[in-house]
């Protein structure tokens, strides 16, 4: 049961991994604006081989 | 004809529709957005959100002072070799597309690196390549697709604006903490006295209480420096009981699992913690891109056009102007100082400085004012003194301007917060004092007890929550509103007084109307050409409002400046001006606006132009004088009295040509009697007013549009439901009441537990989020409720 030791400190250890996250990406600034990053999202990514892209989609739709 | 909407601003196209590419358009300004739009593939523009464009204005020569490499590095938030960046602010953000098209701002112009838009602060930070495109041309490209920043002298002088990140770091910490804690504590809430338990919960202890240090000591320090210092001035505020519940279960805890006397009591300290930062959090709300604070620098433009002696014109910033330069103002442009008229026709609208709602029109050799607006034309300007000296500035800098009467209010968390420190030290010695006759070994634990179970939580998160709820559903509706305190102050208000020009008129329309013989369509014809001719703000009032006529070209066209016009069309002649231009005698009634007609030297009858007032202006000021006392300060002459008297409930109190300070000083008068003043104003004139009284609503057309210093701003749209607002926040307050209620509800439970010494942790540990969630979820239902009938 002494393993208990190890297990308390790896939980901590991760959770402190995450707190170091959480800090930096707080320092980062990706904290300051909670609201535009989810109206972002929501765009669609336009590819720039969007014409052969479809082009062979429709190819395979249709034979012809 | 039924009307269609623009594609491209979604406004309805009422003077002219322009056809291209199957669709229409307002005006050719959209029609030429919607373009370059479409051949840089931006068109998922338009499938995003139909109608969020914005017809571009005429800016030529508007950002020249760009080029100025001094100007531009006071703006710019980096420069390098080549790579620049620059934040600006830009009011039309409104909308997904509106992010979209800044976003990918690059296929417009390869010199644009990238740009992110923070869309709560209506900003775009914009990385460009200098070599490229200029500051000027990245402006002058955003203002072509109708998405012009506004650059004032408040951002010039601004600087860097540093983003406050403590609270986020604070609340990051103490949910951290919680959640771990919690975590740890939880063997020991059920079992106690098992064998493996009793090994190893030692090290549980001190994992639990090194989480809790970082809560205490960083976490909670704002509310252990903010005790301290009531204190030490004699005050009790909401954050000493806070502060002593944290100590007291900090010391007892550490105390507890130091001696092995329990389990203590970190979990319920790091709980209450994170959730009073939750309820800080929540109440930080702001507009960030409006700005409550603003004075007469953001009113400013950061520079002017000096003429050099040799007749060449340069850009230079405001504030380098002196006496005796001599300045071109265009047309639409501010005049930055007081100054006389050298050459150019005058026509400015003071209406912001003075309240005075028609143009002036000045000549030659007359003296101007800081503050007023050109209108039309461009005017040359001799300085009479410089930015800094003019009256403008000078009343700002007047103590009374500046002074802020509302930074001494309580607010109600902070008045009970007395109450209930005092409550509950009471109670705490008297229970631990009984406890010593009964059982003195318990006494201390009861004290304890007592202390950390009294929450304050649920008192200190009624009103954040309440109020920072009403901010939000406030803002949906176009009423934006500063902080929570003003929502407070705003239900104690018992006297409401309003601006007339610009706040109970809007000076997008005007009614007119005609007493006198009809003219004929002829006539008619004559008039409307002769009035197109003519720069004169009334003309072109008059012109826009009559009905279409063809354009026929006149033979002759005179205008006599501020006087009148004549136009002359084959045989017919007529005369359109002041009454005494037209008749020879002087106007019945002085100051109003009124424009004679007479056609072939026989007098046909007058036009009288005012301003309209807003739609249901009459209605709001007969629901509000059910309640509050009402009256009108207008910086305007008398001639809309009999108007305004018809419009408004009998016996309002109306007070014409005030001054800025005379608006000031009735405010004062009105609080020396012991009344809660509401100011409701627009202009640079009402700002003191605004200053002083309890609660200063700022009426906005625009958010691109100047509005002073106040507490509120309120969008023209919604004035009408100005007593709705003001009825709810009343409704907010007794949510806040109530949840009182449910707080001491609480407290008394807890309470038991503490004063018969039977408070575990794990009891405390429900208690506490159990109060602090069910408090949050029932104000913020409520508040929801309140809020659901505001159109």
């Amino acid at each position: 049961m002494s393993v208990i030791y190890m297990l308390l400190a790896i939980s901590v250890l991760v959770a402190l991994i995450f707190f170091v996250a959480f800090i930096i990406s707080v320092r980062k600034g990706q904290y300051d604006d909670s609201y535009t990053p989810s109206v972002r999202m929501l765009f669609e990514d336009e590819l720039v081989e969007k014409d052969s892209d479809v082009s062979n989609f429709n190819q395979l739709d249709n034979p012809n | 004809m039924p009307h269609t909407n623009c594609f491209h601003c979604g406004l309805p196209c009422e003077t002219e529709e322009v056809h291209f590419d199957e669709k229409s358009f307002c005006c050719h300004g959209c029609k030429t957005v919607y373009t370059i739009f479409r051949d840089n593939d931006l068109s998922y523009y338009y499938e995003l959100e139909g109608g969020a464009g914005k017809t571009p204005e005429l800016n030529q020569g508007k950002f020249d002072y760009l080029d100025d490499p001094l100007i531009a590095e006071r703006l710019l938030e980096f420069q390098d070799d080549s790579h620049h960046i620059i934040s600006l602010s830009i009011p039309h953000i409104h909308c997904s597309s509106c992010i979209w098209v800044l976003e990918n701002l690059n296929r417009l112009n390869p010199g644009v690196y990238s740009s992110q838009v923070d869309f709560p602060r209506k900003e775009a930070r914009i990385h460009f390549n200098s070599g490229q495109i200029s500051l000027r041309e990245l402006v002058s490209l955003l203002s072509a697709i109708g998405y012009e920043p506004s650059i004032t002298l408040e951002h010039y002088e601004g600087g860097a604006k540093k983003v406050d990140r403590k609270l986020i770091y604070q609340l990051g910490i103490a949910g951290f903490a919680f959640g771990n804690i919690m975590f740890l504590s939880f063997p020991e809430y059920f079992e106690s006295g098992e064998y493996w338990l009793e090994k190893y919960k030692g090290i549980f202890h001190w994992i639990m209480f090194a989480f809790s240090l970082p809560v205490v000591f960083y976490s909670g320090s704002g509310y252990l420096t903010s005790a301290y210092k009531s204190l030490r001035s004699g005050m009790l505020n909401i954050d000493v009981p806070i502060a002593l519940g944290i100590l007291v279960l900090f010391i007892r805890s550490t105390v507890e699992i130091a001696l092995d006397l329990g389990q203590g009591f970190f979990d319920s300290l790091s709980g209450l913690v994170f959730f009073l930062l939750l309820g800080k959090f929540f109440q930080q709300r702001t507009y960030a891109f409006l700005s409550f604070e603003r004075d007469y620098r953001s009113y400013f433009p950061i520079a002017v056009t000096r003429l050099k002696a040799d007749g060449s014109e340069e850009s230079i910033p405001v504030h380098e102007v002196l006496k005796g330069d001599r300045l071109l103002i265009k047309s639409s442009s501010l005049i930055p100082t007081d100054s006389i008229l050298l050459r150019g026709e005058g026509r400015i609208d003071y209406s912001f400085v003075t309240g005075e709602a028609r143009a002036l029109s000045k000549k030659s050799g007359d003296r101007l004012y800081a503050g007023g607006k050109q209108l039309q034309g461009a005017i040359e300007i001799e300085v009479l003194k410089p930015v800094s000296q003019s009256y403008l500035t000078e009343l700002w800098s007047d103590a009374a301007f500046s002074r802020n009467p509302k930074t001494a209010f309580r607010n109600l968390t902070d008045r009970i917060g007395k109450r209930f420190t005092i409550a509950v030290l009471t109670i705490a010695f008297v229970a631990a004092g009984t406890w010593l006759f009964i059982d003195p070994s318990r006494a201390l634990n009861v004290l304890t007890a007592v202390l950390i179970i009294a929450c304050p939580c649920a008192i200190a998160l009624a009103a954040p929550f309440t109020l920072g709820n009403l901010l939000r559903i406030f803002g949906k509706k176009g009423f934006y509103v500063k902080d929570t305190e003003s929502l407070e102050r705003m239900a104690l208000v018992d006297t409401a007084i309003f601006d007339k020009t610009g706040t109970l008129t809007t000076t997008r329309k005007n009614s007119i109307d005609y007493t006198g013989i009809e003219l004929t369509e002829a006539e008619a014809i004559l008039l409307k050409n002769t009035l197109r001719a003519s720069g004169h703000p009334l003309s072109q009032t008059l012109y826009q409002q009559l009905a279409p006529y063809n354009i026929i070209p006149l033979d002759n066209f005179e205008e006599h400046l501020g006087e009148g016009l004549e136009g002359r069309l084959d045989d017919a002649r007529i005369r359109v001006g002041s009454s005494e231009f037209v008749t020879g005698a002087p106007p019945a009634q002085p100051g109003g606006s009124e424009v004679h007609i007479s056609s072939n030297d026989n007098y046909k009858g007058h036009f009288i132009i005012r301003n309209s007032y807003r739609e249901g202006a009459g209605r709001l000021f007969e629901e509000l004088s059910r309640d509050y006392s009402l009256a009108v300060l207008s910086g305007d002459n008398e001639s809309e009295k009999a108007y305004l008297q018809e419009l408004l409930p009998p016996l309002t109190p109306m007070y014409f040509n005030q001054k800025p300070m005379e608006k000031l000083q009735f405010v004062r008068e009105l609080q020396r009697e012991g009344k809660e003043v509401l100011m409701v104003g627009d202009g640079l004139n009402d700002a003191g007013a605004l200053a002083q009284s309890k609660v200063g609503i700022a009426i906005s057309e625009d958010a691109n549009l100047f509005t002073p210093a106040c507490d509120a701003i309120l969008d023209s749209r919604q004035f009408t439901n100005l007593g709705v607002f003001l009825g709810v926040t009343k409704k907010a307050m007794k949510i806040i009441y109530m949840s009182f209620g449910f707080s001491l509800l609480y407290n008394v439970v807890g309470l038991y537990f503490a004063v018969t010494g039977q408070l575990e942790p794990v009891i405390a540990a429900i208690l506490m989020p159990l109060s602090s969630i069910s408090i949050v979820a029932f104000t913020t239902a409520a508040t929801n409720w309140i809020g659901r009938n505001i159109e």
